[in-house]
């Protein structure tokens, strides 16, 4: 990204290196570094109320999963558990499905991952040979797919018509690779130093052995990123399974999750939502359990989310 | 450095100006590629082919190929009908908002984070504000709906302190404005990473600079930070205005219900009603060529003019 100069710096005088440089690094590091008092005040309390407002609403919800029904009712805005209960929790582990579309998103997050990368690696690999011929072409065809999407109608009937509605490749192969992540992993192979693969082609390596056994391991920050990008966007997928998967056996954690926390639809769970009253839970409870289910697994891998999601925006930034 | 040795070394294996021979040595690389060039080919451009059926009486059971041509019936149908401007007005409005009230957020958040000199409340403040974004909309939207859900927690509140229950989730005039909110809740902290990043990239000698000019906090900020990240913040503007057809699908089919169809209902969740759910599928595809087409012209416009404003690009 440019650097941009501002007009600041034309009055400066050229900075000299010498004695005492280092007490006025230190006195301007401290001008530099210190607000007025009240700014201080502003911004730390504005950045708390920010953290606040994204914190508040998923503990509540938190709370009020391991709260029994009337104190949910005397208290709407339970900020603290001043009862305890696992009732909800209970109730939605004893049912069979979300145990099943829980694993139902782990198969497809692990296969789908999994066919992701090989195939974006791959293509990545070559695609960053500039030098063959075609490659440009190769690019343009890539790039206009990701640019004009026929939308969802003709998609559909591409998928039936391959006989996958109904099956869970439907939620893997319409998605095997993305464009977006097939771009920032070449631009990543790129900043693999050339001379290393040379060599071993001159050892008499192949293409396969130098991206697996070279530059596949030097690009780990890379396809850790990208293998994230995917992971999440399979645990996430919605779209494609509301699309493809009608037989509710079969649905992802995502759609069962839309019936029971949006649609209070408990018919997914193999009960309705009048015995789930007559057992006393409330199906707010219910909900709030749910919900905290099913954000208990990305809270789990939530340090690695963190830490490569924020390098793969920046890789995409420094150069998309 | 790296990039000269490149050239030099990679020149031995390609140097042969025979194009065959050149895509021999290549063969092993193509292999490599076309996997993906298959499935491109099967998901992305087939369906294109499939896009005749915008034109056609499309009936399933003949199948595309033997469907009757019916020429721009559709697009007619669609351009005369009310639809077209509710939809049109609601996607751009809903868009054009989010840049509005939306754009802002994390550039300003990043802006506070930036001054802040204790790590340990960076981070926790940082940790704390991406999380949301980790999310499903299903999820979230879940966790919304504990909140405005008619019987929710707000409504709880206010009919308890003796008001009248807030029609959040049917009435237009609320609904729009939780939409943009609760957007920016779920993403104003991820989104202000590329602030952040840009405001890292700031060479610090300009501030000392400023500081010998006599600059205070202020002048700093207004002189030194903001020129810093302006390039970025216009890149990320330009992109948007690029996207200006995505309203936002996968959030509003969450919250979406009949009675905001008025004022919520945009292209995506029509096409869905009326391609997927109601079997219109001729005028679904349509309506989804559409969108695609409008929205490719916005994308390359935008990628053009950031191209010409820097080095950046997205493709």
């Amino acid at each position: 990204m440019e650097t941009t100069q501002p007009t600041v710096t034309t009055k400066s005088a050229p900075r000299q290196r010498g004695e005492g440089t280092k007490r006025v690094e230190a006195w301007t590091q401290n001008r530099l570094m210190r607000n007025p008092w009240w700014a201080e005040i502003i911004i730390y309390g504005m950045l708390l109320v920010a953290g606040a407002i994204t914190l508040l609403p998923i503990w509540i919800v938190f709370v009020r999963s391991f709260s029994p029904t009337h104190i949910i009712a005397q208290y709407p805005l339970l900020v603290y558990p001043r009862q305890l209960t696992l009732e909800a929790y209970k109730y939605i582990f004893q049912t069979p499905t979300l145990l099943r579309s829980f694993w139902t998103t782990v198969f497809i997050t692990v296969v789908g991952t999994t066919l992701n990368m090989l195939m974006t690696i791959m293509a990545a690999y070559g695609l960053s040979k500039t030098e063959i011929p075609g490659n440009k072409l190769i690019m343009g065809f890539i790039v206009f797919a990701m640019l004009f999407g026929a939308g969802i109608v003709p998609t559909y009937i591409v998928v039936n018509k391959l006989g996958l509605i109904d099956k869970l490749w439907a939620l893997i192969l319409p998605s095997a690779v993305s464009p977006f992540n097939l771009i920032l992993m070449r631009n990543y192979f790129w900043s693999v130093p050339a001379d290393i693969e040379d060599s071993a082609h001159i050892d008499g390596a192949s293409d396969w052995t130098v991206l697996w056994r070279i530059v596949a391991p030097l690009s780990m920050p890379a396809i850790s990123t990208i293998g994230l990008f995917y992971a999440v966007g399979h645990w996430n997928t919605f779209f494609s399974a509301l699309f493809y998967i009608n037989d509710n056996s079969k649905w992802p954690l995502q759609l069962l999750l839309r019936s029971i926390i949006i649609e209070t639809n408990f018919q997914g769970m193999g009960t309705t939502t009048g015995e789930v009253r007559q057992r006393f839970i409330n199906p707010e409870n219910i909900k709030a359990a749910t919900i905290v289910f099913a954000t208990v697994p990305i809270l789990m891998v939530y340090p690695f989310l963190q830490k490569y999601f924020v390098q793969g925006v920046k890789m995409g930034a420094i150069k998309g | 450095m790296a990039t000269m040795t490149r050239t030099q070394s990679t020149t031995s294996r390609w140097k042969s100006s025979l194009l065959l021979r050149r895509m021999w040595r290549a063969r092993y690389l193509y292999l490599f590629i076309l996997p993906t060039l298959v499935y491109f080919f099967i998901f992305s451009y087939i369906p294109y082919y499939g896009l005749s059926i915008a034109f056609k009486d499309f009936k399933i059971f003949w199948g595309i190929g033997r469907s009757p041509w019916v020429g721009f019936k559709y697009f007619q149908e669609f351009f005369n009908s009310p639809d077209f401007t509710r939809l049109l007005r609601n996607t751009l409005l809903i868009s054009v908002m989010r840049i509005i009230f939306g754009f802002p957020v994390p550039v300003i958040f990043a802006l506070l984070l930036n001054e802040v000199r204790h790590m340990w409340y960076k981070r926790s403040i940082q940790t704390i504000t991406y999380f949301p974004h980790f999310l499903s909309w299903v999820v979230y939207a879940g966790i919304m709906l504990v909140f405005i859900a008619p019987t929710g927690i707000v409504n709880q509140i206010t009919t308890a302190a003796g008001g009248q229950k807030i029609p959040i989730l049917t009435n237009g005039t609320y609904f729009l404005p939780m939409l943009i909110l609760t957007d920016i809740m779920k993403g104003f902290g991820f989104g202000a990473i590329i602030y952040l990043a840009a405001l890292a990239g700031i060479d610090p000698q300009l501030y000392e600079a400023a500081v010998v000019d006599g600059a205070n906090k202020w002048q700093q900020v207004r002189h030194v930070t903001i020129p810093g990240i302006r390039s970025t913040i216009v890149v990320m503007l330009i992109l948007s205005l690029g996207g200006l057809m995505n309203a936002g699908f996968d959030q509003i089919f969450q919250f979406y219900n009949a009675s905001v169809q008025e004022s919520a209902d945009i292209i995506d969740t029509f096409v869905y009603r009326i391609g997927l759910q109601s079997s219109q599928f001729s005028l679904g595809t349509a309506v989804g060529m559409f969108k695609g087409i409008i929205g490719l012209i916005l994308i390359v416009t935008a990628n053009s003019i950031v191209r010409r404003t820097g080095e950046y690009s997205i493709w």
